[in-house]
């Protein structure tokens, strides 16, 4: 195994905000990897980085062995971007952005039809390739953008959040195709998300990040073990006395959050009924009671003291706030 | 030069397939011809100008329509930002520079292909044009005119962030220098005091050497037409040029 992407104490400051935060990682060839964290975490910030797009303010990074701040266009040759936003041409058909984008890579037009024509029967998209982009749904616009950023061959292959605001079911359908192209292309994948599940799904290892900097990283089974067992959730008008009453041995874990109760325990189901006991004991009423295997939102919760959807309102505010102060 | 090619091909794509701006940037330079030239053609004194007023007007016209057709497809690049294409080019292992001379070649083709069009209209009108030589003269100015001004509306979008300023820049300063440059009327009927503030117009070279090409008389010596427009060109270039190199998305 070789290293496809190393970075050391990367960092990078708009102003008086941190938005990344000397984060290091090293990244396997053939591995995905995920960054997961909520919107303005700083995953889009590292991904300009890497990809030259953005200069690190200290800090260094590599992606297969070359520097990005270096030889950019060393780096720019080894991979391939599916931006968090659009960035196809509307008013070229598919065949067109293809071609646009095999040109500026200079591959021979040769290799470049034969690969655009491979590469648009991958994504399902060879028999619309002479319609006009405008007419395509979110689904398959995503889906051209990845055969592009794979039609010059990069090592290396970072989605900006693939998935966001496409339906359940295309989301499936991409998962599906970014899975294949890993096996069959042994590329690198980098992607953010702040989907749960998709980094769960897809990702041999996943680094989280919060406020910049990473706080946890693993593969998604030893992230979710980390947590030290079942989560039950316990809802109640009073919360107050829980965290007493089951203060027994047990129980790794006993965290009040916003009106319920989150215990983390081994073999959840068989203690049910004596959890139930202990707080009847102490005329502690139950609204609900809930058991679950842990989930990488727990993981996020346990390290952060937060759900990812509560750290989107509030970031996402003040980094909008942020970048409009920026542009003027 | 194949990257510049590229993106030259991309703008004439998009030019080809966006038929009702062919048409709309067409109309406004034909509709004044058609309704300036013919309704004060009887008024203004042909003795000044040496020929029909309406004859005089034609390279006012095509420089025109090689004026604004140019300094829109400069900011068009704000579409290109806002819509997110211009990162998939920037990302791209090529330089700036290539993308810059790609934008300006491919703007200036389409407000040159306007301009011929304008042409071609106004033979219908009666324009006579004796010598193959001074129609290729008009075409070498219009071409000046459409890489200085692409040029500039370059500058301009990589400072803009949308299109908000877009009235602005063209009624300030893309509509003056219009105005100014003689286009509509000869420059030595002016004021005295205004007469400089044309010659410090750099489209008044263009819309001179246009004239010179198409109606064989100019007011201002072609060579140094040539010479003044030629060096704006190549200003508004590396000064968009520069501009470009710092823009990011």
């Amino acid at each position: 195994m070789t290293t496809a992407i190393h970075a050391a104490d990367l960092t990078r400051r708009f102003g008086d905000l941190v938005a990344v935060d000397r984060i290091s990682f090293d990244i396997e060839q053939g591995e995905i990897f995920g960054l997961l964290g909520p919107n303005g975490a700083g995953k889009t910030t590292t991904l300009s980085m890497l990809s030259t797009m953005l200069e690190p303010t200290s800090g260094t990074a590599t992606v297969m062995g070359i520097d990005v701040t270096k030889d950019q266009d060393g780096v720019r040759k080894a991979i391939g971007i599916v931006f968090q936003d659009q960035s196809l041409d509307e008013e070229l058909t598919a065949q067109e952005n293809m071609d646009f984008h095999g040109r500026l890579y200079r591959i021979p037009k040769e290799t470049r039809e034969q690969r655009t024509e491979e590469l648009l029967k991958l994504v399902e998209l060879f028999d619309r390739r002479n319609d006009i982009v405008k007419t395509f749904s979110g689904g398959m616009r995503r889906r051209l953008e990845i055969a592009r950023g794979l039609l010059h061959h990069p090592t290396v292959l970072f989605l900006d959040e693939p998935t966001l605001g496409l339906d359940p079911q295309t989301r499936n359908h991409l998962w599906k195709y970014i899975e294949t192209l890993a096996k069959e292309k042994n590329i690198t994948i980098i992607l953010t998300t702040h989907y749960m599940e998709e980094a769960d799904r897809l990702c041999n290892r996943i680094a989280i990040i919060d406020h910049g900097k990473i706080i946890a990283l693993d593969t998604p089974d030893r992230l979710k073990d980390s947590i030290g067992g079942d989560v039950v959730t316990i809802r109640s008008p009073d919360t107050s006395k829980i965290t007493t009453a089951l203060a027994v041995p047990w129980i790794n874990r006993v965290e009040t959050h916003d009106g319920e109760v989150i215990l983390t325990l081994k073999n959840a189901e068989q203690y049910l009924s004596t959890i139930v006991t202990l707080m009847n004991e102490e005329k502690i009423p139950i609204t609900s009671i809930s058991v679950h295997k842990p989930t990488l939102e727990d993981v996020f919760l346990s390290f952060t003291g937060k759900t990812i959807r509560e750290e989107d309102v509030s970031r996402k505010d003040a980094m909008r706030m942020h970048f409009r102060m920026m542009r003027h | 030069m194949d990257i510049v090619y590229t993106i030259w091909l991309r703008s004439m794509k998009r030019y080809v397939r966006s038929k009702s701006r062919i048409v709309g940037s067409i109309a406004m330079p034909l509709f004044l011809l058609v309704f300036l030239g013919f309704g004060l053609n009887s008024v203004v004194s042909a003795t000044s100008l040496g020929q029909q007023y309406v004859m005089f007007l034609v390279p006012g016209m095509v420089a025109m329509s090689v004026l604004f057709t140019s300094v829109f497809s400069g900011i068009q690049i704000i579409w290109d930002k806002q819509f997110g294409f211009l990162k998939e080019t920037l990302v791209a292992p090529v330089t700036r520079i290539e993308i810059m001379f790609g934008m300006t070649v491919g703007g200036a083709t389409t407000a040159v292909i306007q301009g011929i069009i304008l042409m071609v209209l106004a033979v219908f009108l009666g324009l006579r044009i004796e010598n193959p030589a001074g129609f290729l003269i008009a075409l070498g100015f219009m071409i000046l005119v459409g890489i200085s001004f692409t040029a500039f509306g370059i500058a301009i979008a990589s400072r803009m962030e949308d299109m908000t300023g877009f009235q602005l820049i063209m009624n300030f300063v893309v509509f003056p220098l219009f105005g100014l440059s003689g286009a509509l009327f000869p420059i030595s009927s002016l004021p005295a005091w205004l007469e400089p503030v044309t010659l410090v117009d750099p489209l008044t070279y263009g819309v001179e050497g246009i004239r010179y090409g198409l109606t064989g008389a100019s007011q201002i010596n072609p060579l140094i037409s040539v010479v003044v427009i030629a060096g704006f060109a190549v200003a508004m270039t590396v000064i968009g040029a520069y501009l470009f190199r710092k823009v990011s998305v």
